[in-house]
């Protein structure tokens, strides 16, 4: 009975695994298929010999390069930037009083209920006045900072003792000398947590570069590959290449701190 | 603590980016909302009038706005429960006792999670191809006959609902586990004293127990669901017959393709508005089984 449980539960698993995994090992191989390759029934799982002409094409023909760059870019620019003063503004709600302090957190975290496309027509016509629109810049505004981050940081922030800031202050330290030298390497583990977080969001998002990049050269990946996958429908190869050069960088990550990763999730579900 | 100066210095650049690029975009895109901005106005801004209300009355009165409602309540709907359900069964079987490689199976259902979305869609659409897809080919082997997924206006939807549980589920699924996780041991050793059997523990110990997890999760892919966008972008364009148009999409297009800024600043409000009534009535439901 316990036995035919287990391989019930062992064969659902299994399967569900193979089918989760299955479109993304089917990119991969689909990516170095010869042209044309995909398109045949029944659909081939392995390729029949492999070419890695279709990502010679992307980097030689179709600028992929540049796009990479700057997904690259903007992911790390967003991540240093909003890692700096989401630690500062979590620092000093979970560390400072001062009159209005508890009121104005709870109303940051409730305007998280506001949906970020609310914003996206006049940040686009102030980006626009300001001519950061088709910049860097433009992207990189609205990331600057985030209630969440904010609010990862001050959870983990309450738990520093402090006494330990008390200590540091006899010893004659000042606020950012104990923010720099205390606080910061503290606060490590939820500081790696939001810089996976925040790297790995801006990298995926999609809307707001769309909005804000209008010329080609200024493309990050995903809007890129978009594009490209609406003019080359059929090149079913040369698609897969660059949806593996897209995906690639962020599952690398995540397999590389994916213990990090998990457990900022689950924190933060526990806590509401 | 003294320091006034250094609370200053500590909140102000958040509260300034926050303030200036996203308090006053709101309270603009508000006030946007009365207006009849449009593409003359982008120019000049002295061109754009305000209209009052018209631009909400147009929009309730506009079919293509209730086709897009329509479609993002659909995917909110089935998607949202579909998802759940899936995250749900995917923790309990992981987190069974009988099970072990708990690591593996956790993290190649998470994997889809951080994958970019424009990507996989790319990807979908392939495995959707009507003659070579891979899930066509799957079906003729059961003896099922396939459908042309997303050039069909009664399969675009479910497959894109369908492309948006494969992505999702391995999220909820990790706060479910954490939540099962945080169910004490002892309970269940109580219950099994009492003679209570496992399928009797399951219905009175953890599905109470996770009820609050459930409903967080609820909230969160609620909120998320509603902002469908990228999957009918890259994979139908909101087609076939506008059946996978969405809210947001409708929105993209109003306002950056046709620069109807106005009338599309109506359309974020009203996606706001049933964010906020979404979010309301489960917190309540909520307040209600805690009561």
């Amino acid at each position: 009975m316990k036995k035919t449980g287990t391989v019930i539960m062992y064969s659902v698993l299994l399967v569900a695994a193979f089918l989760t995994l299955a479109p993304l090992v089917w990119m991969v191989s689909a990516s170095v298929m010869p042209t044309g390759d995909a398109s045949a029934f029944p659909p081939p799982f392995l390729p029949s010999r492999i070419t890695f002409a279709h990502y010679e094409r992307l980097f030689t023909s179709l600028n992929l390069a540049r796009y990479l760059f700057n997904s690259a870019f903007l992911a790390i620019s967003v991540t240093a930037i909003s890692l700096i003063v989401n630690s500062m503004a979590g620092y000093a709600f979970a560390k400072y009083r001062f009159r209005g302090r508890d009121p104005l957190f709870k109303l940051l975290i409730a305007s998280m209920i506001i949906p970020s496309q609310v914003t996206m027509l006049p940040l686009f016509l102030m980006l626009n006045k300001m001519g950061f629109i088709n910049s860097y810049i433009g992207v990189i505004i609205p990331g600057m900072a985030s209630v969440f981050g904010i609010f990862l940081i001050r959870q983990f922030a309450l738990s520093i003792p402090d006494s330990l800031i008390e200590a540091a202050r006899i010893d004659g330290a000042g606020d950012f000398r104990i923010y720099r030298s205390l606080i910061l390497p503290l606060c490590r583990p939820v500081l790696l947590t939001l810089a996976i977080f925040t790297f790995m969001g801006t990298w995926n998002d999609f809307l707001w570069p769309l909005i804000v990049m209008t010329d080609d050269s200024m493309y990050t990946l995903p809007v890129a590959l978009a594009n490209l996958s609406l003019e080359h429908v059929q090149d079913t190869e040369l698609m897969m290449a660059g949806s593996v050069i897209t995906v690639a960088p962020v599952l690398i990550l995540f397999a590389a701190v994916q213990r990090h990763y998990i457990s900022g999730i689950m924190a933060g579900g526990l806590k509401e | 603590m003294a320091g006034r100066r250094a609370v200053i210095l500590f909140l102000g650049p958040a509260l300034l980016a926050i303030g200036i690029f996203f308090v006053v975009p709101v309270l603009a895109a508000f006030v946007l909302s009365f207006t009849d901005f449009d593409i003359y106005a982008l120019g000049n801004f002295d061109f754009a009038r305000f209209v009052g209300l018209k631009n909400y009355a147009q929009l309730l009165a506009d079919p293509l706005f209730w086709k897009a409602f329509r479609n993002t309540l659909e995917f909110l709907l089935i998607g949202g429960p579909l998802s759940i359900g899936v995250s749900l069964g995917a923790a309990l079987m992981i987190q069974s006792k009988l099970v072990r490689w708990k690591g593996f199976f956790r993290t190649a259902y998470f994997s889809p999670v951080v994958t970019t979305l424009v990507a996989v869609a790319v990807v979908w659409r392939f495995v959707y191809h009507p003659r070579f897809g891979i899930l066509n080919y799957l079906l003729s082997l059961v003896g099922i006959r396939g459908v042309d997924w997303l050039g069909d206006q009664h399969w675009a939807m479910p497959a894109i609902i369908l492309m948006a549980v494969w992505k999702n589920f391995g999220y909820n699924m990790v706060i479910f586990i954490a939540g099962i996780q945080n169910i004490p041991e002892e309970l269940y050793e109580a219950a099994s004293i009492d003679g209570a059997g496992r399928f009797a523990q399951f219905r009175s110990i953890t599905i109470p127990l996770l009820a609050p997890t459930t409903v967080y999760i609820s909230i969160l892919t609620m909120i998320g669901y509603f902002q469908l966008f990228a999957e009918p972008y890259v994979m139908t364009q909101g087609g076939p017959l506008n059946s996978t148009l969405s809210v947001v999409l409708l929105m993209y297009q109003q306002g950056f393709r046709w620069w109807n800024m106005g009338y599309s600043a109506a359309l974020a409000f009203v996606l706001f508005a049933f964010i906020l009534i979404g979010s309301l009535i489960q917190s309540r439901i909520q307040k209600r089984w805690e009561a």
